[in-house]
């Protein structure tokens, strides 16, 4: 067993008054992918947005890559620098070229040459197979050519970790596939994945392990197939009957 | 032929209601035409009250006539949609029009035929319109002020030169196009300021000093607008920030100072600046009242303009933020190239309106006894020679100053257009 790439040990959050996330612990082991899911306000999000600290913990250590997460801002833009997120609403640069999307942070933060960066970026367009829409602006795209277009600006900067809010709730049914099929792909490459989502089907394909939280709590942790199959607490047997 | 039925006209006497229609139209057109170019009163023969609202009534009739829905004639269909939807309509359009044509022979008389250009005194001005001879007469200070007529040349030379380096960006070559943000920003104001300062108030080079208090009229006009605007723009930008900052110091700094400029009448800012300002300096330091006004119209702008953008920064979706972020872009970077480009663009037409207060702003500097273009008319118009036509200076420096901020306001569309994306 490797030192895992993602450690979280007794992480407390509140938004005010309201503890958003209780003692969480999770571990995450390097190229492995984590599904989480959970009903809407469980906290689910918050944790993942927390690991790249864009939201900040009050309480506990988060440590990434050997780095722990703190007030120190240096350390947080090369932690962000390595990992990659994907948003619900894909938040792409709207006056921004789809290639101009994904070049940019390779160029400026990585200080890639830009045409080593233009490489970079369509041999990630071609992975999700938007390369003929390079030089359009994500207003002209529908919603599952954005998302594809938001894994490939994340993968431009080559992270360690690849972090999914909620990839497909924004999207059209007939698109979800396209934006899972992408995913699905790369998780088969090898990359280590944490991914909220409602999307059972994704989960059962390639995840290693699913978190089911309620609360903010982690309810229950375990290999896929023993999840899907026996699962242990109530609360999650209610959720699977629900989801399913 | 169907039955005509002149209260309610329909499509298929379609030629004798448009026949009829126009005809009283124009009969009403025509009667206040008359009336209004040529003093004839056609219908004199009926009683006083109907003649007067004769015309009225024969339009709103014609109008009517022509209010055919759906006539498969395009125009008429465009018409009646945009300015005969009803009968209250029709009377308001009927109204407009004759507002138009009662006021134009007035003014094309005052304006044109009753008017007087020749001359170069007061006594040529017979006529009941407009002197046109004072403003020939007083045009070389309302464009100069009291700069001496010898040297007015050295004005107009560096004007020419930097009209005709504004246009650079339209002929540089693709391989310079990363350089315009930065030539316009930085280098052409340094540009600027070096041609203002060697060539209009010399004092080397053989060229003869003239001090600031000399300079006026619509050179000092477009002098003062130019770098408030250049001056103000990016201050604003950097108090809009501050004010959004997480860092409490920065932050207050920046509420403080908007607040303070916000709540200070410019008169007041540009009076202490040539007052009270000279009194902090230390003895023997001197800074040129021009300069003294351009920072206070500057630092005045800033604030407003700051606020502006701050509206354009809190419209953009917290996801952008977060996007930018998660890419590792720190706190400047984000700034530069995701969010200011589009908070920006959001706000350019915040940002022209306040432009163009400030330029109308510019007569008030006034007060520290500079005298642009509306300040020479104040001169003006006291002049024991020249009295009694404020009138013709007004409507002078009213279209001189529609010039300006019209083309301003074009050009802000055009920006507009051009850096509109979707979302």
């Amino acid at each position: 067993m490797s030192e895992p790439i993602i450690k979280i040990q007794n992480m407390n959050k509140w938004f005010g008054n309201f503890q958003v996330l209780k003692d969480v612990n999770l571990e995450v082991e390097k190229n492995k992918k984590i599904v989480v899911c959970g009903p809407s306000g469980s906290g689910k999000s918050t944790l993942i947005r927390c690991i790249n600290r864009l939201e900040e913990h009050q309480k506990g250590t988060i440590v990434v890559d050997g780095t722990e997460l703190s007030e120190d801002t240096k350390n947080i833009e090369t932690i962000r620098a390595e990992v990659g997120m994907v948003f619900q609403q894909f938040n792409l640069f709207p006056h921004l070229s789809i290639l101009d999307n994904c070049t940019l942070a390779p160029i400026w933060v990585k200080k890639m040459p830009k045409k080593e960066a233009e490489d970079l970026a369509m041999k990630q367009l071609e992975q999700v197979q938007i390369v003929d829409q390079a030089q359009k602006f994500p207003g002209q795209l529908s919603g599952g050519q954005q998302q594809r277009c938001a894994i490939a600006r994340a993968l431009c900067m080559e992270p360690k970790i690849m972090l999914f809010d909620e990839p497909t709730s924004a999207l059209d049914p007939e698109m979800i596939k396209e934006v899972l099929d992408a995913m699905v792909n790369l998780a088969k490459a090898g990359m280590t994945m944490i991914v909220v989502t409602h999307e059972m089907g994704f989960a059962k394909e390639v995840a290693d392990e699913v978190i089911f939280m309620d609360e903010g709590m982690i309810v229950e942790k375990a290999e896929t197939k023993e999840f899907f199959a026996n699962p242990k607490s109530d609360r999650t047997k209610l959720f699977l009957s629900q989801i399913l | 032929m169907d039955k005509i039925n002149f209260l309610k006209p329909d499509k298929n006497n379609i030629y004798v209601y448009l026949y009829l229609g126009v005809f009283l139209f124009f009969v009403s057109i025509a009667d206040v035409s008359f009336n209004s170019f040529f003093g004839v009163n056609a219908t004199a023969f009926l009683p006083d009250s109907i003649s007067f609202f004769l015309p009225l009534i024969l339009g709103v009739m014609g109008l009517h006539l022509i209010r055919i829905e759906y006539s498969g004639i395009q125009n008429l269909d465009l018409i009646n949609k945009k300015i005969n939807t009803n009968t209250f309509n029709a009377f308001l359009t009927m109204i407009i029009i004759f507002i138009i044509i009662k006021a134009t022979p007035p003014a094309l008389s005052w304006f044109i035929f009753d008017a007087n250009i020749s001359g170069d005194s007061k006594d040529a001005c017979t006529g009941s319109g407009a002197c046109w001879t004072y403003i020939k007469v007083w045009f070389n200070r309302f464009m100069y002020g009291m700069y001496p007529n010898e040297y007015q040349w050295r004005i107009n030379v560096s004007f020419i030169f930097l009209i005709a380096l504004a246009f650079v960006g339209y002929f540089s070559g693709e391989r310079l196009k990363k350089y315009l943000t930065l030539y316009y920003v930085i280098i052409y104001p340094i540009i600027a300021y070096v041609l203002i300062y060697f060539l209009i108030s010399g004092g080397s080079f053989g060229l003869n000093w003239v001090e600031t208090g000399a300079w006026g009229g619509l050179s000092l006009t477009f002098i003062v607008s130019f770098f408030c605007l250049i001056f103000c723009f990016p201050i604003g930008m950097m108090l809009a920030l501050g004010r959004r900052s997480s860092l409490p110091t920065v932050r207050y700094c920046s509420i403080g100072f908007i607040e303070f400029w916000r709540g200070v009448p410019l008169i007041t800012v540009l009076f202490m600046s040539s007052v009270m300002f000279p009194m902090f300096l230390p003895d023997g330091f001197f800074l040129d009242k021009l300069v003294r006004v351009i920072i206070a119209i500057s630092l005045f702008e800033a604030a407003y303009v700051a606020e502006v953008i701050r509206g354009g920064l809190q419209a953009l979706p917290r996801g952008q933020y977060d996007a930018a972020k998660s890419l590792g872009m720190g706190y400047w970077k984000m700034h530069i190239f995701v969010i200011l480009p589009q908070a920006l663009k959001l706000v350019i037409p915040g940002i022209a309106n306040t432009f163009l207060a400030l330029v109308k702003d510019t007569p008030l500097i006034f007060v520290v006894g500079l005298l642009e273009i509306a300040g020479m008319l104040g001169l003006a118009k006291t002049n024991p020679k020249w009295l009694g036509f404020a009138m013709e200076g007004y409507v002078f420096a009213s279209i001189i100053f529609f010039i300006i901020c019209y083309s301003m306001s074009k050009y802000s569309y055009n920006l507009e257009a051009k850096y509109k994306t979707e979302r």
